[in-house]
């Protein structure tokens, strides 16, 4: 068994972040990761980090504008504290040497990105992920952080009280990719999920395919909720082959869409008269479909981006990363022609629900970035502000998984005097009531021995049961199928349009696969580099996920933000200013809401959204 | 047709005496009921994998794939498969090894992950040369398809290669930003110029793909030389003005070695295969020369 203070599940941005101010704190840390962290999919980010560092900008407008970009779902403490923590972290990162664009003066430059009422989105190129995933390793690098990489987390160690609140997290369980070798990691202080996008559950997705939602799967089974998963963020510009991503930046430096008419349609069709391309990413993503389906697409199926009139040496210095993405994945050159784009699924605004310091309903257990739902987002991201997510909420989960005491937190997490548990959503099936793995515990890995030790050494039976179970079973059905008919049923049907009828068809797709996946076997009997046995794995998670996507988007019969009903085309603001939560416990989802904190340092009144 | 998996015996044996030999554990007797039914299933795939050749279509096309596992019996003896995947527009060696493991064969085992060149996971020898697979289109290639794991590294199982060789390398030219001093305002900025940001910008693009390291015959030869990979990443920081003279010196003594720059013999393979377009000679090259002045100065 493997033993540290603090044991870090993922190690992309967040990860990173946490380990490192873990470390700053004194604790001994590690990472544990499936790929090895230079290969997370932060690398792929583009655009920049939001952070308001010049004279005329500052955290309150920062703040003011994500709350009106999630369309008043975030929560007030979660959002300002982001806002406030972001400058300095940024310029963290410049400390450690990250290379930033630079303006003549040598200071970092910042441009515009849809929906902020100032430029202050920093950037390195148009390959800002890329540099902050290498910048932060080196710090992992010199300060001698252990890394466990292609180590597997499958499953957490927890206790097995009825109560999610009263379980204590001691730890997880690993599986060496290399060697086929299970063992137990006990974290004596606190164990950080920071496993990142679940992008994997559809089929036309910028997402690594490494992006499998592990860490809020595994979460969610040991009892913690999920919260505001019905919120997923379509990019409205993705390389229609490949799901390849376009930067937003593309949009900012001045980058024009079109129809197959040659019309500049977000203006012309009225779709944000005042802001236009760099209308909010939900907008824009409607806009450009409605196009296609009314007959104005490329091909019946995508638009055109047009960012030739930017001139070569603009577009070298900025977005030259656009170039080689546009002629390796999709054969344009981009300074003589149109790039093709479409709206792909890019990001979950919800996830593991977490307080402002990263911590969950469950003692010792902690979740920062994409995995994690603190509600920055609320129903709809900014372009630019996933990377400071990372680096704030990293560094304040590491922290405090360290012992740091960063103060009571204002968001409250599980089940409390003001839940409203929902009883009249009527699904066509009863959702994931098949049973997992280990059914003598109500918690997924659970254990009724309480002893941190004792509570590793159970899941990893669990887990070697599992597993062992998976290569000796001879025939059945193979993940890769069941995987593409999730895919593909929940691109279908919870998509970026969305009805009633699509997403109980995607609820009655979801059974059928969950079903099927009972008779899952594995074909590769190998011990060494498995990667069937993985992907057999990860696909549970992509089950559990794509399940609370699609029953919290039927149960929020409204319009906001990413989420479009076509049954319910306005906000109800008096109905849901609420958060929807899922949470798994003795092999029964429940579905309960939360009201949104409007009120932090400052009050946040519901306006309409215009652009 | 029942599959389109070719694993034909004399082609096997033909190819064997191409690839290199590996090094084979010793069998061990099953010992549990477990490893029993794993040893059975092993032998029963070996048996429903071996079919009748399917020949290439004007539909599809024909990739010839490495295979390798120290574990499984039919596969310990490196061979290379054959799989007929159908054509499709814009689809990369990475989209059509996908396909093969989906369709043909769930055991087939690659890195990948990003699929859009930056995660740097898929590097492989295709055609002859060290590529990544998402970047590659299979129209820019003449087919059959050949796909090898990255030459002159420890093959793991398949196309997977071990990498722990090429992370120590990158991790021995202490691969961190080194400033003098820090501002101690923790807002204010340490400055860089646009032209400083320049010069170091290509060599900060490197995604530790190892395909440099890979197609050098000098690493090939001596496990000790830092590699084109390792020395960039000590460009990036010795180059950086944000470092100071004394880091810089300190960080030219460590490429000024007998395993360091010196080694390179300026074959450019390493700029030839880098995907992300870094000029890696050039940049030893100049290491090289700002070595030769730093010695000068001594004298």
């Amino acid at each position: 068994m493997h033993e540290h203070d603090v044991l870090v599940v993922g190690a992309g941005g967040a990860g990173l972040r946490a380990a490192i101010a873990a470390h700053e704190e004194g604790a001994d840390v590690a990472l544990v990761t499936k790929l090895h962290p230079v290969r997370s999919h932060t690398g792929a980010a583009e655009g920049g980090i939001n952070a308001a560092l010049r004279d005329g900008d500052d955290w309150e407008l920062h703040a003011y504008d994500t709350m009106k970009g999630s369309d008043y779902l975030g929560d007030a403490p979660a959002i300002e504290t982001l806002a406030q923590d972001s400058p300095k972290e940024t310029v963290q990162l410049e400390h450690w040497g990250m290379p930033f664009s630079r303006e003549d003066d040598g200071r970092v430059s910042q441009r515009p990105f849809g929906g902020l009422s100032f430029p202050r989105t920093t950037y390195a190129g148009a390959e800002t992920g890329h540099h902050l995933l290498h910048t932060m390793y080196e710090q992992v690098v010199k300060r001698g952080i252990k890394v466990y990489d292609e180590w597997y987390v499958s499953r957490l160690a927890v206790t097995d009280h009825d109560d999610p609140e009263e379980r204590e997290c001691h730890g997880v369980v690993g599986y060496d990719i290399k060697t086929g070798q299970i063992q137990g990691f006990k974290a004596r202080n606190g164990v950080i999920l920071a496993t990142g996008g679940l992008g994997q559950v559809y089929d036309h997705t910028t997402n690594a395919v490494a992006n499998t939602g592990d860490g809020a799967a595994m979460a969610y089974r040991a009892g913690v909720p999920l919260e505001d998963m019905e919120f997923i963020q379509f990019h409205p510009t993705t390389l229609p082959s490949t799901g390849v991503l376009i930067s937003e930046g593309v949009r900012g430096e001045g980058g024009i869409l079109y129809n197959n008419e040659g019309e500049r349609f977000m203006f012309e069709y009225g779709y944000a008269n005042n802001d236009g391309e760099l209308a909010s990413r939900d907008v824009v993503a409607r806009a450009e479909l409605t196009e296609v389906n009314n007959g104005r697409g490329v091909e019946d199926e995508y638009v055109h981006l047009d960012m030739r009139h930017l001139g070569e040496e603009r577009i070298t210095d900025r977005l030259e990363n656009i170039l080689h993405l546009a002629r390796d994945f999709e054969g344009v050159d981009a300074l003589e022609e149109p790039m093709p784009v479409k709206p792909g699924q890019h990001y979950a605004m919800g996830g593991v629900e977490t307080d402002e310091n990263g911590e969950t309903c469950i003692s010792g257990l902690y979740a920062a970035g994409e995995c994690a739902c603190v509600s920055v987002h609320g129903s709809n991201r900014l372009g630019g502000n996933a990377l400071p997510e990372l680096i704030v909420f990293g560094a304040r989960a590491g922290r405090h998984a360290a012992g740091t005491d960063l103060g009571e937190a204002e968001i409250s997490t599980g089940e409390t005097e003001e839940t409203e548990f929902e009883d009249g959503l009527d699904t066509p099936v009863e959702p994931g009531a098949v049973a997992t793995s280990d059914e003598d515990a109500v918690a997924d890995g659970g254990t009724a021995i309480t002893s941190p030790d004792e509570t590793v050494r159970h899941a990893v039976e669990n887990e070697r049961t599992r597993v062992d179970h998976l290569l000796e079973k001879d025939e059945g059905v193979q993940q890769a199928e069941l995987r593409e008919k999730l895919q593909k049923s929940m691109t279908e049907n919870v998509n970026v349009f969305r009805n009633e009828e699509g997403l109980k068809q995607a609820l009655e797709d979801i059974r059928e696969v969950r079903e099927r996946y009972e008779d899952v076997y594995v074909n590769d009997p190998s011990r060494t580099f498995n990667t069937d046995l993985i992907h057999t794995i990860e696909m549970q998670n992509l089950l559990d996920l794509a399940e609370s996507i699609t029953l919290g988007a039927l149960a929020r019969d409204e319009f906001r933000g990413a989420h479009w009903r076509q049954e319910h085309q306005e906000r109800k603001d008096d109905e849901w200013l609420k958060h929807t939560l899922l949470s798994w416990n003795e092999g029964t989802p429940k579905l309960w809401y939360k009201p949104t904190i409007l009120d932090g340092e400052k009050e946040y009144e519901p306006k309409e959204r215009s652009y | 047709m029942s599959t389109q998996i070719e694993e034909s015996e004399t082609e096997a044996q033909e190819q064997e005496a191409e690839a290199e030999e590996a090094e084979l554990p010793a069998e061990q007797e099953p010992q549990t009921p477990g490893d029993r039914r794993r040893a059975e299933k092993r032998e029963r795939r070996e048996q429903e994998t071996a079919s009748e050749p399917v020949a290439e279509t004007d539909d599809t096309f024909k990739m010839k794939v490495f295979r390798y596992d120290p574990e499984v019996e039919g596969k310990m003896e490196p061979r290379f498969d054959d799989f007929y995947v159908p054509k499709k527009k814009g689809m990369t060696v990475l989209d059509a090894l996908i396909y093969a493991r989906d369709r043909f064969d769930t055991t087939l085992t690659f890195r990948h992950s990003c699929r859009q060149a930056v995660c740097g996971s898929d590097a492989l020898f295709i055609n002859g040369r060290q590529r990544l697979g998402c970047q590659t289109q299979i129209s820019d290639l003449d087919t059959p398809v050949r796909i090898e794991p990255l030459p002159h590294q420890d093959v793991v199982k398949d196309l997977v290669v071990d990498m722990e060789h090429f992370y120590d390398q990158m991790e021995a030219v202490e691969p961190f930003f080194q400033p003098d001093e820090t501002p101690g305002d923790e807002l204010e900025e340490q400055r860089q110029s646009r032209e400083n940001r320049e010069k170091v910008k290509m060599s900060t693009r490197c995604i530790w793909c190892g395909a440099c390291m890979s197609s050098c015959n000098v690493a090939a030869g001596d496990n000790q030389y830092l590699g084109p990979a390792a020395i960039n990443k000590a460009y990036r920081f010795a180059m950086d003005e944000r470092e100071g003279e004394n880091m810089k010196e300190h960080r030219l003594n460590v490429m000024d070695q007998e395993h360091g720059v010196w080694r390179c013999q300026t074959q450019f393979s390493c700029t030839n295969v880098c995907p992300k377009d870094i000029p890696l000679t050039e940049h030893i090259q100049e290491l090289k020369r700002e070595a030769v002045k730093q010695n000068l100065k001594f004298w």
